[in-house]
C-alpha cells in the first residue's frame, strides 16, 4: 500500500509555523505538499458545543509529568482553537540569558529587528486594536482593579474582525462566525490558491535522507481514521528538495528524536529546552458589591458583573512588570482571560492544596462562576522541560479522544518558582485589594503546571551546545531541514507567542527559498502579504 | 469530586455531603459510558482497585467498615475526602488514572460534556444550572450584544508601541 511521491517543498504541520512558509514557496513557485495530522474543519463545523466529540476533535489535552499542555490538532493548527491575542515580545526577552548565563538567542535576532516581520503578519492577518468600548467586561473589571491599584492596563490587540465578533466566547471551538483569522482565512488559503496542496488526517513519522538523487529528505507518514485518530488506515512516503517542520512544540523534537538514527544524528538540543511560556493562571472569586462600591462598576441596573463568560476571551493586560530594569526571572505580563468549563476542575477553594479544588467549598465556589475573573501571567521561566524517548508513532500516546500522554517532563527551577510568587503577589496585589476579590493560582495537583504556549523544545541560537537550529531556522548538520514552530523561539516571550512564532516563520522564509532554489527549482521569494 | 444530596432515602453511594445535586445527578455515569471515550468496560476494574484503596485506607486509619457496602462506599465522607486527596497527589501511584475519573466528574458537571450543550441548557442541566451557565439564543448559538462597560478604565502604560504592543 505504500507509494512514494515526489514534490519540491514538503511542509510538516499547517498552523503559524507551516502555513506562513507554505504560502511564501507556492506563491514563488515551488511545489509544496503540506502533511497535517488533524482533520479539515471550516465554521460550519466549529459549534457552540461543550459535548466530547466536538471540540475534542481539534483540541489535544497533552498531559507530560509535571506539566500539561493544550494545543490544536486540525488543519490551521493552534490558530484555529487560540485565543488570538496577538502581541509582540518586549525588547528584553531578546535579551534573556537564562540560568546558562549566555546569550539565548541568535545575537542577530532584536525587537528592532523583528519589527518589520511582525509588521507584515500583523498586516496579514490582520490584527486589530481594540478600543476601550470594545473590550468584554471582564477586560473592564481587570483593567478598572489595576486603576485603582495604581497600576496601567492596556486593551489587547486582537487577531479578530471585530465588526464580525459576537462576543460569544466559544473561541476554543474554532470560530463559527469566521471573525477570528486564523490561518484558515489568510495564509492557508493563499498558499492553496498557489497551488500547495494539504492532506489532512496525515500524521508524520519520520524523516530520513531521500534514495532519488536530487531530493534531499524522505517523509513518512501514516493516515489517520477521522473518528479514531488512534488508527492507522493507510501509509505513504514523500521525497523532497526542502522540508519544513512545524509540527508544533510539542510534536516537532519528538519526529526529530525519531528520525534521528536514519539522519545520522541530529543536535543535542532537540527534545530539550522546553518552555511552557511561563504561564501560571488563577482564579479570582470576585465580590460582586466590591465591584460596586470599590469600582463604581454596574453592567446592567443592579447588576455590577456576573460577566466571567461573556465577550472575547482575552480583554486586558498590564504591562507595568515587564520592566527592562528589573532582574531577570522577575518580569511578567498578567492579563485577563477566560477559559471554558472544562478547566474549572482547576480552581482552588481552599488553602489546602490536596483537597483544595474538590469537594464542599469547591461546589460553594461553582455556584459563584459567574463571577470569576481569570488571569494568566506569562513569566520569565529557565526553559527545563525535556522530553524522553519517543513513543511508537506520532508525538504521544492517544489513550481517549483528545487526551494525550507525553514523555515531555518539567520540573520547575527555583528561577521559574520566583516568577510564579512574584506574578501571584501582583495578581493579589491588585485584585485582593480591600477585599475585592479572592484569588488562588489553579491546582498543581491535578496536571501539574498547565500552559497553553509550548516554546523552545528545538531551539535557534548561536551556540550549538544548547540551540538546535542556526539563526535561519535550519537544523543544525541537516541542509534543507528547516524548523519553523513555536519549537524555535529560544525561550519564554512574557506575552502570548503566535505574534512572535508568525514573524520567525516569516523572517525564516527568504532564506528557506533560497535553499530550494540552490536545490534548482524555480523559486523566488518576494510575494506580497496574503490578502 | 462535587458532592450533592442523596437521590433516593438509603442511598448509600452518594454521600449527601452538600446541598444540591452533584457529578453524579450531573451524570458522571452516563459520560464515563459514552462509546465516544471508550473506557465503560474498564470501569468496574477501576471500580476494584478504589475499592482496595478504601480498605488500605481503612485498615491504616483504624475505621471498621460495614462488610454490607463496598469499602469506598463504605466509607465517612471526609474519610473519602481525604483518600480522594492521597489518590491525587502528585507521585501517588496510579495518579493519571485517577486524575482522568476526576477531570470527567468535574466535565459532567461543569459542562454536561456528554450532552449537546444547547439541549442541556434546555432540560435544566443540573451542573450548568448549578453554575450559572447561560442560555443561547433561538438558534442554539451564544451572542452577547451586551458585553462592555464601554468606557476607559485604566490608563494605558507609557511606554505602549504603536499597535499596542509593549515595548
Ligand atoms: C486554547 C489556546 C489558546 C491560545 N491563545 C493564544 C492567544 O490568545 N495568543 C497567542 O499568541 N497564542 C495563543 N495560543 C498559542 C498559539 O496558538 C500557539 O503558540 C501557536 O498557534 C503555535 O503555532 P505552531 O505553528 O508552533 O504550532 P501549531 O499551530 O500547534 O501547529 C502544529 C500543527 O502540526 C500538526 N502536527 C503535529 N504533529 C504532526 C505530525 N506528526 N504530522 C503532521 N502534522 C502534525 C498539529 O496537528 C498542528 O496542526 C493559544 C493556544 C491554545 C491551545
Amino acid at each position: 500500500m505504500s507509494v512514494t511521491e515526489r514534490t519540491d517543498v514538503l511542509v510538516i504541520g499547517s498552523g503559524f509555523g507551516g502555513a506562513i512558509p507554505a504560502y511564501h514557496l507556492a506563491a514563488g513557485g515551488a511545489e509544496v505538499v503540506i502533511l497535517e495530522r488533524g482533520p479539515h474543519l471550516t465554521a460550519p463545523d466549529f459549534t457552540h458545543d461543550l459535548r466530547l466529540g466536538g471540540y475534542t476533535r481539534i483540541v489535544d489535552l497533552v498531559q507530560g509529568d509535571g506539566i500539561t499542555v493544550v494545543a490544536g490538532n486540525c488543519v490551521g493548527g493552534s490558530s484555529v482553537v487560540y485565543f488570538a491575542a496577538s502581541l509582540r515580545a518586549p525588547g528584553f526577552v531578546f535579551d534573556r540569558r537564562g540560568s546558562l548565563g549566555h546569550r539565548l538567542w541568535p545575537s542577530t535576532l532584536t525587537r528592532a529587528a523583528l519589527d518589520p516581520w511582525y509588521d507584515r503578519v500583523e498586516e496579514a492577518l490582520p490584527v486589530a486594536e481594540q478600543s476601550w468600548d470594545q473590550v468584554p467586561y471582564p477586560g473592564g473589571l481587570f483593567a478598572a482593579a489595576c486603576d485603582r491599584a495604581g497600576r496601567t492596563c492596556n486593551p489587547v490587540p486582537v487577531a479578530v474582525d471585530l465588526a464580525r465578533c459576537t462576543n460569544c466566547n466559544w473561541m476554543l471551538n474554532g470560530c463559527h462566525f469566521d471573525a477570528k483569522r486564523s490561518m484558515l482565512l489568510n495564509y492557508l488559503p493563499a498558499a492553496t490558491a498557489h497551488g500547495a496542496e494539504i492532506r489532512p488526517l496525515h500524521e508524520v513519522q519520520t524523516i530520513a535522507p531521500a534514495t532519488t538523487p536530487g531530493y534531499r529528505y524522505r517523509v513518512s507518514y501514516t493516515r489517520l481514521d477521522a473518528g479514531d485518530y488512534r488508527l492507522p488506515v493507510g501509509a505513504g512516503a514523500i521525497e523532497a528538495k526542502t522540508v519544513v517542520l512545524a509540527a508544533g512544540a510539542l510534536a516537532t523534537p519528538v519526529l526529530l528524536q525519531r528520525s534521528a538514527p536514519l539522519l545520522g544524528g541530529v543536535p543535542q538540543a532537540v527534545g530539550r529546552y522546553f518552555s511552557g511560556n511561563g504561564d501560571r493562571v488563577s482564579i479570582a472569586d470576585v465580590d460582586e458589591g466590591k465591584v460596586r462600591d470599590l469600582l463604581g462598576l454596574e453592567r446592567a441596573p443592579g447588576i455590577p458583573y456576573q460577566g466571567f463568560p461573556i465577550g472575547k476571551p482575552i480583554g486586558s493586560m498590564s504591562y507595568d512588570r515587564l520592566d527592562p530594569a528589573t532582574a531577570e526571572f522577575t518580569r511578567f505580563s498578567l492579563q485577563q482571560i477566560y477559559f471554558p468549563g472544562i478547566t474549572d476542575l482547576l480552581a482552588q477553594a481552599t488553602d489546602a492544596p490536596a483537597t483544595s479544588w474538590f469537594g464542599v467549598r469547591k461546589k460553594e465556589l461553582r455556584a459563584r462562576w459567574p463571577s470569576w475573573l481569570s488571569v494568566l501571567a506569562m513569566t520569565e521561566d529557565d526553559n527545563e522541560g525535556v522530553f524522553g524517548p519517543p513513543p511508537p508513532t506520532g508525538s504521544s500516546t492517544r489513550v481517549a479522544t483528545s487526551l494525550c500522554l507525553s514523555t515531555l517532563s518539567y520540573r520547575p527551577t527555583a528561577n521559574t518558582l520566583r516568577g510564579w510568587a512574584a506574578a501571584d503577589a501582583e495578581a493579589r496585589a491588585v485584585l485582593e485589594r480591600d477585599g475585592l476579590a479572592r484569588v488562588r493560582p489553579w491546582s498543581e495537583n491535578a496536571a501539574g503546571s498547565v500552559s497553553a504556549h509550548p516554546l523552545a523544545s528545538c531551539r535557534m541560537g548561536d551556540d550549538p551546545a544548547t540551540s538546535a537550529l542556526d539563526e535561519r531556522g535550519e537544523l543544525r548538520g541537516h541542509p534543507g531541514l528547516f524548523v519553523t514552530d513555536g519549537s524555535a523561539v529560544p525561550t519564554s516571550l512574557c506575552v502570548n507567542p503566535s505574534l512572535t512564532i508568525a514573524a520567525l516563520a516569516e523572517r525564516a522564509c527568504p532564506g528557506i527559498v533560497e535553499s530550494t532554489a540552490e536545490e534548482g527549482v524555480r523559486a523566488r521569494y518576494g510575494a506580497p502579504v496574503p490578502r | 469530586m462535587v458532592p450533592g444530596e442523596k437521590r433516593y432515602g438509603g442511598d448509600m453511594a452518594v454521600a449527601g455531603a452538600a446541598p444540591g445535586p452533584g457529578a453524579v445527578q450531573a451524570g458522571a455515569v452516563e459520560l464515563l459510558n459514552l462509546p465516544d471515550l471508550g473506557i465503560g468496560v474498564l470501569l468496574p476494574e477501576l471500580a476494584l482497585l478504589v475499592n482496595t484503596r478504601a480498605l488500605a485506607y481503612a485498615a491504616t486509619h483504624g475505621r471498621v467498615l460495614p462488610p454490607t457496602q463496598p469499602p469506598f462506599v463504605a466509607l465517612r465522607f471526609t474519610d473519602r475526602t481525604a483518600l480522594a486527596g492521597e489518590l491525587l497527589t502528585p507521585g501517588a501511584p496510579d495518579r493519571q488514572l485517577y486524575v482522568l475519573l476526576a477531570l470527567f466528574a468535574a466535565a459532567a458537571f461543569d459542562t454536561a460534556a456528554h450532552l449537546h450543550t444547547a439541549v442541556a441548557i434546555r432540560q435544566r442541566h443540573p451542573g450548568l444550572v448549578w453554575i450559572g451557565f447561560p442560555a443561547p439564543g433561538a438558534d442554539g448559538l451564544w451572542r452577547f450584544p451586551d458585553y462592555s462597560y464601554g468606557r476607559r478604565l485604566a490608563s494605558e502604560h507609557p511606554l505602549t508601541t504603536v499597535g499596542g504592543h509593549p515595548a
